[in-house]
């Protein structure tokens, strides 16, 4: 546009351009704000590519059978491996998925078919976002003072037992909002076409409701087995640690993620690099976990 | 009189009682189920609540305000370890807001193909699923000595202020920081994505006919209507940030003197617990509980906003 045409002239053609100016500055704060959304993406993201190569590379060539079979070494010597501690974290998860999803799915169903929204529903359901925000070290403290100091099972203190407690009152809360907003999707004409054929309310909710919502409840209860996993906090003083394979539930376990704890603030190089090789286990273990619940929702999907 | 049999088909069969007794039974089972959350936390508080008590009458209010940590003379005050708690979690989210905001609104605008933007997506969920204590192990041995010149850097160009005071020299406050700020993403980012999707096509449809741009619409438009979310996500990764233990204990130093400095190493209320409850006895446990109920009640007050947020925020459009 040139700067002899008459002032109304030019406001008319500018008016009417309708083609894409790169200069105008909306177009040009436009792109400068773009750049800086991609850049926030790029580094949200770094972190993770960072994470995942140091523990792949730092773990994974400390990777091999002796690895995985054989207890930690004393301080200061070489070599060995963290079998307990692998035997120990499906142990302690396995009491706490014993615990959390009978419980979590029990009072999801009850949120969902039987409550009629009124105050203890309602507070049930804030109880359960107030519970979820718990931090996870509280949860230890509450289990040590509730059991370990009690010393409640057959006078022993610190037991895979408590340990798998803690992690149970940490997985409930997630348990219990995905089986309820899980059952929440399930049409309602699939209920009353069960009742319209004589089936009772357990055996709609058994047969019928559950089942038509096992996706999404199967989905987050993955993802909360493994969240529970990963925990340390809990465990710390409840599970505690051991350098011998788990001598029964009643008894102080090894698990991954303290071990990874203990032997990370070490000044040992071996242990250090044991605590290297139990983070690539265990993040191989919960990332396989999550890409297993993105499974399971892509596969009902379709 | 013989009915026939199409009439015998209509009769009403009436339910066994056992079949009535499960039905029952099943409820009322539900409805326990249903009740321990409420029993859980009342435990939860009930406990923690009980075992501060001693100390919660020894010290009285002074806990919160002064900075002893003295077991010889049993002398506790929690003030490094709460300002260590509001510093690293209010600075973190500082950080990690835009970042996550950013990340969320370029995951949902149509900038890039739909198959990176799911890719970026699922990379930042996968980081919420690593573990705190792996990114401990991480941040001590891997970021720490990577960040140290930029510490360093910050201590000699902003060393007069008192937020820059001391040489960075391993564990601190600022690397604890960082850390939260990894750990925090990924949530602020995947509620602001949801936030971001829920806001109706016909909004931005509008913006777009009276002729905004991409970012006027994002802005002036599409912001405003997701606020609500977004700050209660905000609000709930905040409490998280309050309450994560592991990767800040392995990388914040656990103090016991009161620094200002972001370069000290400082402490937080959790990461206390994790390393002094396991040996303590005495009064020092009952400190411990107290430290623990002013976590709890600063975890619960911001979850209950985050709720509150997002029902009173929320437009109506």
């Amino acid at each position: 546009m040139s700067v002899s045409t008459p002032p109304t002239t030019r406001h008319f053609t500018e008016r009417l351009t309708l083609h894409y100016d790169p200069s105008l500055k909306r177009n040009r704060f436009n792109q400068i704000a773009t750049a800086i959304a991609g850049i926030f993406a790029v580094v949200a993201v770094i972190p993770l590519f960072l994470v995942i190569i140091y523990v792949l590379f730092q773990g994974g060539r400390l990777l091999s059978l002796q690895l995985l079979t054989e207890l930690p070494p004393a301080p200061g010597l070489e070599g060995g491996g963290i079998g307990n501690a692998i035997l120990g974290t499906i142990l302690v998860t396995l009491i706490a998925s014993l615990i959390a999803i009978p419980v979590g799915v029990g009072g999801g169903v009850y949120l969902s078919e039987y409550a009629q929204n009124g105050w203890f529903s309602r507070f049930v359901r804030f109880g359960n976002d107030v519970l979820a925000g718990v931090p996870s070290i509280i949860c230890g403290v509450f289990i040590y003072s509730l059991i370990v100091a009690t010393r409640i099972f057959f006078d022993q203190s610190f037991s895979a037992m408590a340990g798998g407690i803690a992690l149970s009152v940490l997985m409930l809360p997630t348990v219990i909002k995905t089986t309820y907003e899980g059952l929440l999707l399930v049409p309602q004409e699939l209920r009353w076409g069960a009742y319209g054929v004589g089936a009772s309310r357990f055996v709609t909710i058994t047969r019928i409701t559950l089942p038509a919502a096992f996706t999404p409840i199967a989905t987050g209860v993955v993802l909360g087995i493994a969240r529970a996993a990963g925990e340390t906090a809990p465990l710390i003083f409840t599970a505690l640690f051991s350098p011998f394979w788990p001598e029964g539930l009643f008894n102080p376990i090894a698990t991954m993620s303290v071990l990874i704890f203990n032997f990370a603030i070490m000044p040992y190089e071996a242990q250090n690099e044991l605590a290297w090789a139990a983070s690539f286990v265990l993040v191989i273990m919960i990332l396989g976990a999550n890409l297993l619940a993105r499974w399971i929702s892509r596969v009902s999907r379709t | 009189m013989r009915s026939t049999p199409s009439t015998d088909a209509f009769t009403l069969r009436r339910r066994p009682p056992q079949e009535k007794l499960v039905d029952i039974g099943f409820r009322q089972l539900t409805l326990v189920l249903a009740a321990s959350v409420g029993i859980v936390l009342l435990a939860i508080f009930v406990t923690v609540f009980s075992g501060a008590k001693e100390a919660m009458a020894t010290f009285g209010l002074k806990f919160l305000t002064t900075s002893a940590w003295d077991p010889v003379n049993e002398d506790y005050g929690a003030l490094i370890a709460i300002y260590g708690t509001l510093v690293t979690s209010i600075l973190s989210l500082l950080i990690a807001v835009p970042i996550g905001l950013g990340t969320a609104i370029f995951i949902t605008e149509d900038l890039l193909p739909r198959g990176i933007r799911d890719l970026i997506g699922l990379l930042v969920e996968l980081l919420a699923a690593i573990p705190s204590v792996v990114l401990g192990l991480w941040a001590i041995f891997v970021m720490e000595p990577a960040i140290r010149p930029f510490l360093s850097f910050l201590h000699s160009s902003l060393g007069w202020t008192p937020f820059f005071a001391t040489e960075p020299q391993g564990p601190g406050t600022a690397p604890a920081i960082l850390i939260l700020v990894v750990m925090v993403l990924p949530i602020i980012t995947a509620i602001s994505r949801d936030a971001l999707n829920q806001v109706p096509i016909e909004l931005r449809q509008g913006a777009y006919g009276v002729g905004t741009t991409r970012w006027g619409a994002i802005f002036n438009v599409i912001l405003p209507a997701a606020v609500s979310s977004i700050m209660g996500g905000v609000m709930l990764s905040l409490g998280r940030a309050m309450g994560e233990t592991m990767a800040v204990t392995m990388i914040i130093g656990n103090s016991l003197n009161f620094s200002v400095s972001l370069l000290a190493p400082g402490n937080t209320i959790s990461s206390m617990l994790a390393n002094q409850f396991g040996e303590a006895d005495g009064i020092q446990v009952s400190a411990l509980m107290y430290a623990a109920v002013v976590l709890m009640i600063l975890t619960f007050v911001v979850n209950v906003m985050a709720q509150w947020i997002v029902r009173r925020l929320s437009l109506r459009y």
